[in-house]
């Protein structure tokens, strides 16, 4: 009981401490990129911003999966593909400030159509000349996306693996269509060469520093809405559907509704990421939509611990750190260290960090507060940490009202 | 037969399983109010019967009525659930990462839509109700703690009180007491005849000692059918539930 009560006070500092982390990054990071002098020892390098600026779109991707798979058991494996969505909404519009300063010159179109031989713009490059427009769609084509996925999913009682398969088979199918230079999304070569955004030089490192800034505050407001989603009734009744959902069928609630409103949510927050990260790399292209980036974000909320909140953005933060150091070190054998990795957390840290760190803590606590009593010659009045599940053939307590006799059923 | 003053109206129901007749032409009638227990074999199609009524299985033929006018057959389980017909599984199932308390408040009555529950505040009477209920199944020192930590027995306990949160006019029980001590089984009947005042009750049950405590008309299914009905003396005196469930 007292465990309980202490996990969730610990919890709740723990959210307000990384949103406060987040927020301080964002004005830190930048000034020490911008107002300090290069060759002072507090210098942050331009190239560690836009880094790091990827970093943060990528735990907010993470996060994005937390809400499903954490909290709903919903394994997505094609959560890469709205990150993409929202990313490629991000692109059209920074197409079209290139305006006329493409290679062609074409005030309309961008390159790659006057290359195609495209006598004037689809009509579904229209709007993107404006910010408001772009904006909405990166939240609109991810989030209708998995609202139409879900309706027929959800309805269909579709779940498990087959659901991880055929989400699978969402982002594979979007690969193959984006790859197609028909589609009007440039191909394989996607979209790329980006001149301004908002009117700012995107090159620029006032620019990148306000990207920066512009993740690392959205990835503190995601943190906050997830907080308040899972903490919601709404949010309990999203864990019961996990753990129980002919259950929550019983009582009269529609488990298909409540899924299809977390996975609608997640897939407009991996929209919003991808909408951050590609004006931070400079491209974006089919090779987003590849099966394997969905199934690394899953990695990443797996080393960092499902369920909690922190724990995917940590794990996004640690392994994609790690994949930056590793590909320059020894780059043939990536691969092979993140498939270790997995195997390793699965075997090692089924929680991940944060959870492993979680009953390590609550462990030492019972264990202190029963030293504690014990010298006081008192009970400890500590639950177990509630990991240890009592078996199920109890010793009758004070629970049953009368005859503690236990005796054999007839 | 007048389905008038029924809650529940079974006629002729027939659902098989890829060949394997698991109900045959069965007919059940509970009055409103009354409380029904039923016995019978594995495979007597008890569980099944269950499934059709609250909508999981749709029956091949057959007519379902639960009301005496809402015909079964054509809603689903959370419609069902709404109409107020609430289930307990045989095996136990809770929420067993949340608190025994965030258990009954997701099933005490009230809308099933997803905004409301998103800014859902307790009110003074939710909080009185779920009071009530901690009361009733006995487990109000235990109500910050997590389902998962209760016994079986508890667990048990838990489930037939979300079932009391949600109201139902109707509640199907079944096997309440497998896994418990006597102690345990004889309060569980006082419990469910204390449901039963009010509430209209089946009980699936094999434990015979259980079923006379409840001292109910008595339905012995096989097969699919209704092998024999009436008093458990008069049940179990039948010669073919001798023969095919009690044994000699």
């Amino acid at each position: 009981m007292i465990t309980g009560r202490f996990f969730a006070a610990g919890a709740d500092r723990r959210i307000a401490i990384t949103i406060f982390i987040l927020l301080a990054v964002a004005i830190i990071v930048p000034l020490l990129n911008l107002a300090v002098s290069p060759t002072s020892a507090f210098y942050v390098p331009s190239y560690v911003v836009a880094l790091t600026g990827k970093y943060l779109c990528y735990a907010l991707l993470a996060l994005a999966l937390d809400l499903v798979w954490g909290y709903c058991g919903i394994l997505s494996l094609g959560h890469g593909a709205f990150f993409a969505l929202g990313g490629y909404a991000m692109g059209m519009y920074l197409m079209r400030q290139i305006g006329s300063r493409g290679v062609y010159g074409n005030p309309l179109l961008p390159d790659f159509m006057v290359f195609l031989n495209y006598g004037e713009l689809p009509w579904f490059w229209y709007g993107f000349d404006q910010f408001w427009f772009a904006a909405i769609m990166v939240l609109a084509v991810p989030g209708l996306l998995a609202f139409v996925f879900g309706w027929f999913a959800f309805r269909s009682r579709v779940t498990g693996v087959y659901l991880s398969i055929i989400t699978q088979a969402m982002t594979y199918a979007l690969l193959l269509a984006f790859f197609r230079n028909d589609m009007g999304f440039g191909g394989n070569n996607g979209l790329t060469d980006f001149k301004d955004i908002l009117g700012y030089n995107v090159q620029a490192d006032a620019t990148r520093s306000a990207l920066f800034a512009a993740s690392a505050v959205t990835l503190a407001l995601a943190v906050f809405v997830t907080w308040a989603i899972v903490g919601s009734k709404y949010g309990k009744l999203l864990m019961a559907v996990r753990d129980a959902e002919s259950r929550t069928r019983f009582l009269g609630w529609r488990a298909e509704n409540v899924k299809l409103f977390a996975f609608t949510v997640s897939a407009v927050m991996a929209g919003i990421a991808g909408a951050l990260y590609v004006p931070q790399v400079g491209i974006i292209n089919p090779g987003e939509f590849e099966p394997s980036n969905s199934i690394e974000v899953v990695v990443w909320a797996a080393v960092g611990g499902r369920g909690t909140i922190v724990g995917p953005i940590i794990g996004a933060l640690v392994v994609n750190a790690g994949k930056s150091w590793f590909t320059g070190v020894l780059p043939a054998f990536w691969l092979f260290a993140l498939g270790g990795l997995f195997v390793a957390v699965t075997l090692f840290l089924p929680k991940g960090i944060v959870g492993m760190w979680d009953s390590w803590r609550g462990n030492a606590r019972a264990l202190r507060a029963a030293s504690i009593a014990e010298e006081d010659g008192t009970d400890p009045d500590v639950a177990p940490p509630p990991k240890i599940v009592r078996s199920a053939a109890r010793t009758p307590g004070d629970w049953s009202a009368s005859g503690p006799e236990p005796q054999p059923a007839e | 037969m007048s389905k008038s003053n029924t809650i529940l109206y079974l006629d002729g129901v027939s659902v098989s399983f890829d060949g394997f007749r698991a109900i045959n032409n069965l007919s059940l009638v509970l009055d409103k109010g009354e409380m029904r227990a039923i016995i019978g074999p594995n495979g007597a199609g008890k569980t099944t019967m269950m499934d059709i009524v609250t909508g999981k299985t749709r029956p091949d033929s057959g007519e379902v009525y639960f009301d005496g006018q809402v015909d079964l057959t054509k809603h689903d389980e959370a419609e069902i659930a709404m109409m107020g017909i609430g289930r307990k599984f045989q095996k136990p199932t809770v929420f067993e990462s949340h608190t025994i308390e965030d258990n009954l408040m997701l099933a005490l009555k009230g809308p099933r839509s997803i905004f409301p529950a998103l800014f859902h505040r307790r009110s003074a009477a939710e909080a009185r109700r779920i009071d009530d209920i901690l009361g009733i199944i006995r487990l109000g020192d235990k109500r910050d703690e997590l389902a998962a930590n209760l016994s079986h027995g508890q667990k048990q306990w838990l489930e037939i009180g979300m079932l009391l949160a949600q109201d139902p006019k109707l509640l199907l029980v079944d096997e309440p007491v497998a896994g418990m001590t006597d102690a345990e089984t004889e309060e569980t009947a006082r419990l469910l005849r204390d449901i039963a005042r009010d509430h209209s009750v089946i009980v699936v049950e094999h434990d015979m000692h259980f079923v006379r405590e409840l001292g109910v008309k008595v339905t012995c299914l096989h097969e699919g059918s209704v092998l024999s009905e009436g008093s458990l003396d008069f049940v179990s005196a039948d010669e073919r539930v001798v023969e095919v469930y009690l044994g000699r």
